[in-house]
């Protein structure tokens, strides 16, 4: 299956070994990846927050370049956030025709056009494994089955709130895919009480106390259900856990030590894929742990 | 057997037992509400067990509490919907009541709405305040200058949002989802005179405009659709982009910083996001401010860990490449925010349009009568 890709910033930033698992993931599950270099930030709602106008106008730009390459079924995302603040923007164009022609006046001079299309979809590198490649499929393609290894599914709040924006009146069970495709993968999910919340990561630079007590508090929780690691589908949760768990620790007056990993670096353990090709070598916390398992995964 | 069983957080403070659980069976038709569940087990098996409620019609707001984990009103969740949540989301058959988080209790399923969700309100001051004398007779003001507000006057003060407000959970001291929608409700109507003293309260207070975290928790509750977190954004966009107030949590400075950034480069370059933020969005105030500087160091260890661990490469951190296409970029900011307008579309006040299909059906129906 053909994609138009939209990495993101942080996946390129901060987090780069996520773009780098997610290149080498894709082609073992038949993903074909054609990159939308030339689109732009998706705003993570703070553009939106300074012109609704400017946001809709940006992200209808990404989704008119999507739209323009030949042969992609859709778009990917890699990112919780992306997924939330294009959502939105998309909700209201097309919502409003009106509103459409007055966004895409301003993408003309490019000759871009966003286009509403009931079966154009946007989907996140998650809901485009269980809805489009298929669990079955992934399951088929896992030659490591990760047996005996605890993860606590960390979602994202953009991707599971507002449950009406994003599609779960389709697809009502969006809010249970990590723990379904980790099945799929032979983990165990681990059950806890962070794994809808919010990683506190949009006012880490406004209300540092409230984001990290937030990290911390659903660090400890997956701590606590005797998780090996937490999994998430968003890089910018990853920045709050993992980048500033050191910190966050401090705010819930406890060791944490979390290993902390993005999901397709999960699926690609699965895949066969060594930790270091995965970029796990490059997290804050060390991966050691789950490293080891999956050592004595692959001696059994 | 019963048609639905009710799993009932019980707690009674003069018992001096610490909370529990008690299942209550209840034979109601799947359309009834988890509200009259509760009124039938109270009549049927144990009058001791507390509720508030009134209206029974989504309209009063004394009946919120988590089912299934879930914020909402109870009146207002049938039995049937609850039980297939139950079922898809917990895997048990017993559907889950219990008080709403970020309250006290004070008995069973009732909480304590003063201390907190009253408080709240009452703190942002929660009438209007005019300037000058009154008008002889009544204030005039044209319709449209309302429509905007109308989203947050529609809220029925139930504190399903407070209960639900992750930043809250974080952070009790947070003014919360319930009393800044109340504050968008006076600084949005065009008869107060104090929008920006108003604005500037809320945007100093370190629990206030920019402690909500953005987690949508209550526009995914709330009854009435007011969109809380909505209504905090537009609070936002004003306190910068109206009044530009350079409040010292650096609200103002962030989305400055991250617009700009955005400008410049297309994506987001993040090494500077921080230091950007801290210096009200200019790369040298923040060095030379010395409170931008402090909390820059303050954020160092950070940094530091992600150049140790090899997430962050010193080139990275340094050269951003700007994207082939930013002049397109450039080109699409000035032409949005030289516009006498800010342009907004609020779907709650519009609504969706008729897809093709509704609309061809409307009008089939149309030219039958
Ligand atoms: S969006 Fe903000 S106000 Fe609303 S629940 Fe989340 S943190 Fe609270
Ligand atoms: S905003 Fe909505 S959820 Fe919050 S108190 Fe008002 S009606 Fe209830
Ligand atoms: S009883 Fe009035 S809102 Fe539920």
């Amino acid at each position: 299956m053909k994609v138009a890709y939209w990495p993101g910033c942080v996946s390129r930033g901060f987090t780069p070994e996520l773009h780098g698992s997610v290149a080498k993931v894709a082609p073992m599950l038949d993903i074909e990846l054609e990159e939308l270099d030339r689109a732009n930030c998706c705003g993570a709602g703070v553009i939106a927050e300074h012109s609704q106008e400017l946001a809709d106008t940006l992200n209808a730009r990404t989704f008119a370049l999507a739209q323009d390459v030949d042969g992609a079924a859709g778009m990917m995302n890699i990112c919780s956030t992306c997924q939330g603040a294009q959502s939105e923007c998309q909700e209201r164009l097309d919502a409003d025709t009106d509103y459409r022609s007055h966004v895409n006046g301003h993408l003309k001079p490019e000759g871009l056009s966003y286009e509403k299309a009931g079966d154009w979809w946007n989907k996140n590198f998650l809901w485009l494994l269980v809805e489009e490649i298929g669990l079955d499929a992934v399951r088929e393609r896992v030659v490591r089955p990760l047996e005996g290894l605890r993860v606590a599914p960390f979602y994202g709040c953009y991707i599971v709130r507002p449950t009406k924006r994003l599609g779960f009146d389709e697809h009502p069970d969006r809010d249970t895919y990590i723990e379904q495709l980790l099945a799929a993968l032979g983990a165990t999910p681990v059950d806890y009480a962070g794994k809808h919340k919010c990683c506190g990561f949009p006012v880490i630079t406004m209300a540092k106390h409230t984001s990290l007590r937030q990290a911390g508090s659903q660090i400890a929780d997956a701590l606590d259900a005797d998780a090996d690691c937490m999994v998430t589908p968003c890089p910018l949760c990853h920045l709050n856990l993992d980048l500033q768990q050191p910190d966050a620790a401090k705010y819930v007056e406890r060791d944490l030590g979390m290993p902390v990993l993005h999901l397709p670096q999960l699926v690609g353990l699965a895949l066969g894929l060594e930790p270091k090709e995965l970029g796990m070598n490059k997290h804050v916390i060390g991966t050691k742990d789950v490293q080891r398992k999956i050592a004595e995964l692959a001696a059994a | 057997m019963a048609d639905y069983t009710l799993k009932l957080r019980r707690f009674d403070p003069e018992s001096g037992k610490a909370a529990y659980w008690e299942d209550f069976g209840v034979d109601l038709p799947p359309e009834r509400s988890v509200l009259d569940g509760i009124l039938q087990a109270r009549s049927r098996d144990d009058g001791s067990i507390a509720i508030r409620c009134s209206c029974q019609a989504a309209i009063c707001g004394s009946c919120a509490v988590r089912i299934n984990g879930k914020t909402a009103l109870a009146c207002n969740t049938k039995l049937g919907e609850a039980q297939d949540m139950a079922r898809s989301r917990r895997g048990r058959e017993e559907i889950t009541v219990e008080p709403m988080g970020n309250f006290p209790v004070l008995k069973d399923l009732v909480v304590d709405m003063d201390a907190v969700h009253w408080k709240k309100v009452q703190r942002v001051v929660p009438w209007l305040l005019p300037e000058g004398d009154p008008p002889e007779r009544e204030y005039i003001v044209p319709a449209e200058a309302m429509i905007d507000i109308t989203q947050s006057m529609a809220c029925i003060q139930c504190g399903a949002c407070v209960g639900a407000c992750l930043s809250l959970e974080a952070d009790p001291e947070f003014i919360g989802p319930a009393a800044l929608a109340k504050a968008y409700r006076f600084i949005g109507d065009p008869r107060d005179g104090q929008h920006e003293e108003r604005l500037k309260d809320l945007a100093e207070d370190p629990h206030g405009l920019y402690d909500c975290t953005h987690c949508f928790a209550c526009v995914e509750v709330c009854p009435k659709d007011v969109a809380p977190m909505n209504q905090i954004m537009r609070l936002r966009r004003m306190a910068t982009s109206d009044y530009e107030i350079k409040d010292k949590n650096s609200g103002y400075g962030h989305e400055k910083a991250f617009v700009n950034l955005i400008e410049k480069y297309g994506t987001l370059h993040e090494s500077q996001l921080l230091p950007r933020s801290y210096g009200q969005g200019s790369l040298i105030r923040s060095q030379v401010d010395p409170s931008s500087l402090k909390q820059l160091t303050a954020s160092l260890p950070t940094v530091i860990g992600g150049l140790k661990s090899g997430k962050v490469s010193p080139v990275k951190a340094l050269i951003h490449h700007k994207l082939p296409d930013q002049k397109q970029i450039r080109r699409i900011f000035h032409e949005i925010e030289s516009e006498d307008e800010r342009l907004e579309l609020n779907l709650y006040i519009v609504g969706e349009e008729a897809t093709e299909e509704e609309g061809a059906m409307a009008e089939g129906k149309g030219s039958e009568t």
